[in-house]
């Protein structure tokens, strides 16, 4: 991330705002008072910088207040390939849960916005990076399935670095695994809506993210396929300006809507009405 | 790690390009080659020397290529001359005719897609071409596809499928084009529509590793009723170079990666995420493109007269089956999960949501 390098910095120690009371914006610098950018969504109230939100932050954000029921809790890899780096993957699953407040990179489960019922999926890039491993893929193709059973919009809130190579081709497979989920959904005539968050990329991006009747995106989210330094090494040049961004990818035309956070319960609900849903 | 090898010969001849493991064989190629060009000239008889070291190569292919760390095995399914798919194509199927373009940006050399008869059937090939000599490896990007070559393929599978045409699909790719131009035209949506359809494809589809099976790049054009990875084949969700940087913070360690990730073919079945590995003749497809070639062919006409057996309904809901399950071994549920509680709600009464009450 050429253009933000601190923002990204930040959220790599797992908390989406900077420590202290006060906080100086990683984008305008501007110093806020932590309760102020709690009230404003994680939103920069000077420059609408939207900060990454944890799985329990968002859930509280959208829903209408007490009424989201989380199913298929708990569920934990088992760590297919006994797979150690520099530290053994099981340790690093340990460390996820702790960091996250979660026990993997998706909470699934039926909650209300605006009185409209609808089966959810929050990622949370607090958790590897919100990287889809088999419990991930699991819990996609389940509310997949639950959205189909109890004909309920299906809402998908992605924020991932992409498929979990601690899981190796088990991780892969679940690109085809959700994108099938998906089209079991769509052929049954299920309304699926996606609202993309800083960053939607690689293996997620590239499978049911990309799926969605109507793609939403937070203003800046970076939204794409291979890295931006993967990119910047192959063709041996600097990227443009904007480059994966949100607002890159609705001048491209594969995102419908850029939505402000403050707006996106109204925006669902909206879309959810237009659809007969 | 190998530097970039140079192009070797066409697919047939001796090796040209040695990989470090294989030098010891090499040299008795080497040797061979020598003692059957003196056999000529010299009106000496070198038959009997020559069979000695035919004996001793054998031999010593055997152990090593039984031996293979995934690493090396990697590098022997990069290697420059092991067949590709349009080696196969050439090898295997009668009546290629090649289909191009995506009707909507432009023609993706990088996927070759088209009729052609094979294995005793009529069938619709998608496969990444690599490309062999330095212009032709230029022009497919080096098996790296663009949006327009998923879509490409993706048109081509639901033209055959209309008519019930199985579909073969052959991938070898380090994986999609990393590019500037690739964001600009989605290829993560062309990707992401590539697996959809394909899980629902009215018509048989089979697919086979053949050499590189490179992350989302490859399982673009993977999704199938049946999979198969070639014995010297790998297939990755990353490559063990870019898992070694990321990982462990160098490239050097990729064999260390390749090791960690399970991507060898074995691997892979005994995880349930392929149905089957094909034999390789003796010291790699390189050695031997026909006898590769002739073991994809039967692997693929018997997979594709099982799945014509079927209705087309039951083949659908075989491959939901089937894609619905991957992975779903390797999840665990805590003993402590509690039944999740049977609620009542009030809701906000609309008449959508109360016709389904
Ligand atoms: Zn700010």
């Amino acid at each position: 991330m050429p253009d933000k390098p601190d923002a990204a910095s930040q959220v790599r120690r797992n908390v989406d705002v900077p420590e202290g009371l006060w906080i100086r914006c990683v984008q305008c610098g501007a110093m806020i008072y932590r309760r102020i950018l709690e009230e404003q969504l994680h939103v920069c109230p000077e420059c609408d910088y939207h900060y990454r939100m944890d799985a329990q932050s968002r859930i509280a954000q959208l829903n209408d207040p007490g009424t989201f029921e989380e199913f298929l809790r708990g569920l934990e890899s088992s760590d297919p390939l006994d797979f150690s780096d520099r530290i053994t993957y099981r340790e690093r699953l340990a460390q996820a849960k702790v960091q996250a407040g979660d026990s993997e990179a998706i909470v699934v489960g039926k909650g209300f916005i605006k009185g409209r019922p609808l089966i959810m999926g929050i990622m949370n890039p607090n958790f590897i990076m919100g990287s889809m491993g088999a419990v991930v893929g699991e819990k996609v193709a389940a509310a997949a399935e639950r959205a189909r059973n109890e004909s309920l919009p299906l809402l998908m809130v992605t924020c991932s670095g992409g498929a979990r190579m601690m899981e190796g081709m088990v991780s892969l497979a679940q690109m085809a695994k959700t994108s099938a989920a998906i089209a079991e959904l769509d052929a049954s005539g299920g309304l699926y809506i996606v609202v993309m968050t800083d960053p939607t990329t690689a293996g997620v991006a590239a499978s049911f993210a990309f799926l969605g009747d109507v793609t939403l995106a937070e203003p800046g989210a970076l939204i794409g396929f291979a890295g931006p330094r993967v990119i910047a090494n192959t063709i041996k040049a600097t990227l443009p300006e904007g480059f994966q961004r949100a607002e890159f990818m609705l001048e491209h035309g594969f995102i419908d809507r850029i939505v402000h956070r403050r707006d996106l319960r109204s925006e669902i609900a909206r879309i959810i009405d237009y659809c007969n849903k | 790690m190998s530097s970039e090898p140079t192009a070797g010969n066409p697919a047939g001849s001796p090796p040209t390009y040695v990989l470090e493991f294989e030098k010891p064989i090499a040299k008795m190629e080497q040797e061979i080659q020598r003692l059957e060009g003196l056999q000529g000239g010299s009106g000496r008889d070198y038959a009997d020397v020559i069979a000695g070291i035919r004996g001793q190569l054998q031999t010593a292919l055997r152990q090593s290529y039984a031996n293979l760390t995934p690493w090396e095995n990697v590098l022997v399914a990069r290697h420059p001359r092991r067949p590709l798919t349009r080696d196969y194509i050439h090898l295997l199927t009668k009546d290629f005719c090649e289909l191009h373009g995506d009707k909507l940006f432009g023609d993706d050399k990088a996927i070759v897609c088209g009729f052609a008869r094979m294995a005793g059937h009529r069938v619709m090939i998608i496969g990444h071409q690599k490309g062999r000599e330095t212009r032709e490896k230029i022009e497919v990007n080096f098996g790296c596809a663009h949006p327009e070559g998923y879509r490409k393929a993706i048109q081509k599978m639901q033209f055959a499928a209309k008519f019930r045409v199985p579909i073969v699909c052959l991938v070898d790719t380090p994986g999609a084009y990393p590019g500037v131009g690739a964001e600009e035209r989605g290829i993560s949506r062309a990707i992401a529509v590539s697996l959809m359809e394909m899980s629902r494809l009215p018509t048989p589809v089979v697919a086979v590793v053949i050499g590189e099976g490179g992350s989302g790049g490859a399982l673009g054009i993977a999704v199938a009723d049946q999979v198969a990875v070639m014995q010297h084949s790998y297939y990755s969700v990353i490559s063990p170079e870019g898992c070694a940087a990321i990982l462990w913070k160098s490239a050097e360690q990729a064999p260390r990666a390749a090791e960690a990730l399970r991507l060898a073919p074995q691997d892979l079945k005994r995880l349930e995420l392929i149905d089957a590995v094909i034999a390789e003749p003796l010291g790699g497809a390189h050695r031997d493109p026909e006898t590769a070639a002739k073991n994809v062919e039967a692997w693929v006409g018997k997979a594709l007269r099982d799945l014509r057996r079927l209705k087309t309904e039951t083949l659908l809901r075989r491959r939901a089956d089937r894609l619905r399950k991957l992975g779903s071994a390797f999840i665990e549920t805590p003993p402590t999960e509690p039944a999740p509680p049977a609620k009542v709600r009030t809701r906000r009464t609309r008449t959508a949501s109360a016709a389904r009450e």
